[in-house]
């Protein structure tokens, strides 16, 4: 059996009364592509919120190979090889798109102020290290983010490129796993195919492990080693493709009660 | 005009767009002017930013040599003093994104070791090498614990808390005579005969035969050329970038692996370290501090430097400094100042109107409502248009022909009339085409009215109401600052 990479043990989350995730055990296993999948309000974008840290479980323990992550600040998990994609983009819109990848090369690099004023040899190699890491990051999508683009401004990208750049920023904090947040929302159909492929290049030839949470079954169906779906917080299925999307408690989160029974 | 050069083929020969070739060749599809100021703006773009600086550095070295006076030298300091503190607060607002109403504070902390360190005061007189980069630290770690308890703070919060600091240094500046008995910060009547700058045990004379010495003129544009360079530097690293990145979005930038807290406090202390070696700098030079440095109006006009030149450029900053102090000096002086305000009406028509036949127009009014009022006045009562134009020159003497100038101003006329010209303003943003127009003519004569009669007699209050008309008008025509880049909040 593979390596486990991420872990989660009975972790529970509260806002205020309305239990928002409840006794939910989740594992990655590593260079594993694992899908979540669920009603919206189920719970899975806080999923993503608790692995990364910027909410901390009430209950329960996230680990990441082994070490526990939990109460840690989202920084430093993200140091420790978590790195997410946000499903309402959230990129550094007024900065130019190859910054935007050197931004998260931030963790692993070390220049401090003074290093930086005096623009010490040891610093500029570094720099040069950091240029280079976007320039290949931005690479990996082909022509789209590539050349005059590196120096424009991120709002001047269009939604689908949008959507890789913040891809490739993700990549470039060194993760381990990779948080993809939806990472097809609002593509037309032949980007979507993209982004099919693209995940599974993102395994092959990048070494990631992924967990990622998306809408379209057609996504889901191509990438997907492994699918868990969510419904309340609560567990409800997880399998195969297959398994999930036949399970009628999947069907019924989806289209109601009794719904099931009616095919 | 901006107009786009001929673009590659948009039929159906051309290479579609997005792939490889139109990729490729996105030089032809640039927006640029057309015909030679195209080709200008071309090569002036690519000149690199370090050339504008020694150009730069040139002219303002240059400057004392031109015109020797002592008042020149020392509007020149107080430029350059200025021009350090808008880099300064450009750390924190324009890179960091904090509102930080505790800047000026940050320049008293300089200012007053300073005083305390290197005068009779306590008997210190620390070695300017030793006191200058140890007191520019001191600052940063005071700006560092004064961060502490507020990193947590955003936006509106944050303003309060660093306003209240701001508040809290000058009163305990000027109740600071009996701190413990002690007499440490003189109290309002500050600290007096502090040490000018030493090297190699010399003295470097503040004045020279009773002129403003040049020494500290250059010494401060030597402190500019290195906080420049050196804050230049600091963008360019994963430390800038990170301060960029939590200006547009924190949590993305600490979900990025960058930690937000800390980048808040380091930009905190890196604006206050600045402020703090201007205030040694300054205080050298006025061998006196006084708490009423640092009050909250130098705070507005620093603010004001930043956002005028455009918050986030290092460039910008440094030209709105230039143009807000040279301004407030330029609009003390009557004379000038009547140049001045002319010279700006006409600017400001042709740049609106360009060179048509409504500025035509729009000028033509203007000054045949001008001559008509002023016949009638003087038809009237002689009284009313025997004023006196203060200044000498040939435009006082053209302008008295031409204004109503009284030589006795009923005390009803200033705020009635000061009143109707903000009236006449409000109705012109609320009337298109024609009216506008016809209405553009007296209102300008009625300002031109208001400013020789009312407020050329104060220019204390004046200087900052023209201040913030021109921030009014850049802020609507350009919301970024002369020089600062385009920003986009949400698409």
């Amino acid at each position: 059996m593979a390596e486990r990479l991420l872990e989660l043990k009975g972790v529970s989350l509260a806002f205020g009364g309305l239990r928002v995730v409840s006794d939910l055990d989740l594992h990655v296993d590593e260079r594993e592509i694992v899908s979540v999948i669920g009603p919206n309000g189920a719970g899975k974008t806080t999923l993503f919120n608790l692995i990364t840290g910027i909410y901390s479980p009430d209950e329960g323990d996230i680990t990441l190979a082994g070490r526990s992550i939990t109460g840690l600040q989202p920084h430093e998990i993200t140091r420790l090889g978590v790195a997410r994609t946000f499903q309402t983009l959230r990129l550094f819109l007024n900065m130019t798109v190859k910054e935007n990848v050197m931004a998260a090369a931030y963790g692993h690099t070390k220049a401090g102020v003074l290093r930086s004023m005096l623009r010490t040899p040891g610093m500029r190699r570094e720099e040069r290290g950091i240029g280079e890491l976007a320039e290949e990051k931005l690479a990996f999508f082909g022509e789209r983010l590539m050349g005059y683009r590196w120096n424009q401004p991120a709002y001047s990208l269009s939604y689908a490129n949008r959507r890789r750049l913040e891809i490739a920023r993700a990549t470039a904090t060194n993760p381990k796993i990779l948080l993809l947040d939806e990472p097809a929302a609002g593509m037309n159909p032949v980007e979507t195919h993209e982004i099919t492929d693209l995940i599974a290049k993102l395994r092959t030839e990048g070494g990631y492990t992924i967990l990622v949470i998306e809408h379209d079954m057609h996504v889901v169906e191509g990438i997907s080693d492994r699918v868990v779906a969510l419904d309340h917080g609560v567990k409800i299925a997880e399998g195969t493709f297959e398994q999930v999307a036949t399970s009628t408690q999947v069907v019924e989160a989806y289209l109601g009660l009794g719904t099931a029974d009616r095919k | 005009m901006t107009e786009p050069t001929p673009t590659s083929e948009t039929s159906g020969t051309g290479p579609a767009v997005g792939q490889d070739e139109w990729v490729a060749r996105h030089g032809e599809r640039r927006l640029s002017r057309s015909g030679a100021l195209g080709v200008v703006e071309e090569r002036l773009r690519r000149v690199p930013w370090w050339a504008w600086l020694v150009l730069f550095l040139a002219i303002a070295s240059l400057m004392p040599v031109v015109d020797s006076s002592g008042y020149v030298r020392r509007v020149g300091f107080d430029t350059v003093i200025y021009m350090l503190l808008a880099l300064g607060l450009n750390v924190v607002v324009g890179w960091g994104g904090l509102l930080d109403l505790g800047y000026v504070a940050f320049f008293g902390v300089g200012s007053y070791l300073y005083a305390i360190f290197d005068s009779d005061k306590f008997g210190y007189h620390l070695p300017t090498i030793v006191a200058v980069p140890a007191i520019t630290i001191a600052g940063a770690a005071i700006g560092l614990l004064v961060g502490l308890p507020s990193r947590r703070l955003a936006g509106d919060y944050l303003a309060i808390v660093t306003l209240f600091f701001l508040e809290l240094f000058e009163t305990v500046m000027t109740n600071g005579n009996a701190i413990g008995g002690h007499n440490v910060t003189g109290g309002a009547n500050g600290i007096l005969r502090v040490d000018p700058f030493s090297a190699f045990g010399h003295r470097i004379a503040v004045e020279h035969q009773g002129v403003f010495a040049v020494s500290y003129y250059y010494i401060a544009l030597a402190a500019f050329l290195v906080v420049f360079v050196a804050l230049r530097s600091l963008n360019h690293s994963r430390t800038g970038r990170a301060w960029r990145s939590l200006r547009e979005d924190p949590l993305a930038a600490e979900v990025m692996g960058m930690p937000v807290n800390w980048l808040k406090l380091l930009s905190f202390a890196c604006g206050a370290g600045v402020a703090a070696l201007t205030g040694t700098i300054a205080t050298a030079l006025n061998a006196s501090v006084f708490p009423l440095n640092f009050s909250p109006t130098v705070l507005i006009v620093i603010y004001a430097m930043v956002i005028l030149g455009g918050s986030g450029s290092q460039a910008g900053v440094v030209l709105g400094a230039i143009i807000v102090n040279v301004l407030l000096q330029l609009l003390q002086n009557p004379y000038q100042a009547r140049v001045l305000f002319y010279v700006l009406l006409v600017v400001g028509l042709v740049v609106t109107f360009r060179l048509s036949r409504r500025t035509a127009f729009v000028a033509g009014t203007t000054l045949a409502v001008g001559f008509v009022a002023h016949a009638v006045a003087s038809a009237v009562s002689h009284a009313w248009v025997n004023g006196n134009t203060s200044g000498p020159g040939s435009v006082a003497n053209w302008l008295s022909h031409w204004v109503i100038i009284p030589s006795h101003l009923a005390q009803w006329v200033p705020p009635v009339s000061y009143g109707l010209m903000i009236v006449a303003v409000l109705a012109l943003t609320q009337v298109t085409g024609w009216v506008r127009l016809s209405l553009l003519g007296p209102t300008i004569y009625l300002s031109a009215f208001v400013w020789e009669n009312v407020m050329l007699d104060n220019p204390g209050p004046t200087r900052y109401i023209v201040l913030g008309v021109l921030l009014i008008v850049l802020m609507v025509l350009r919301p970024n600052g002369l020089l600062g880049e385009r920003r986009v909040e949400i698409i």
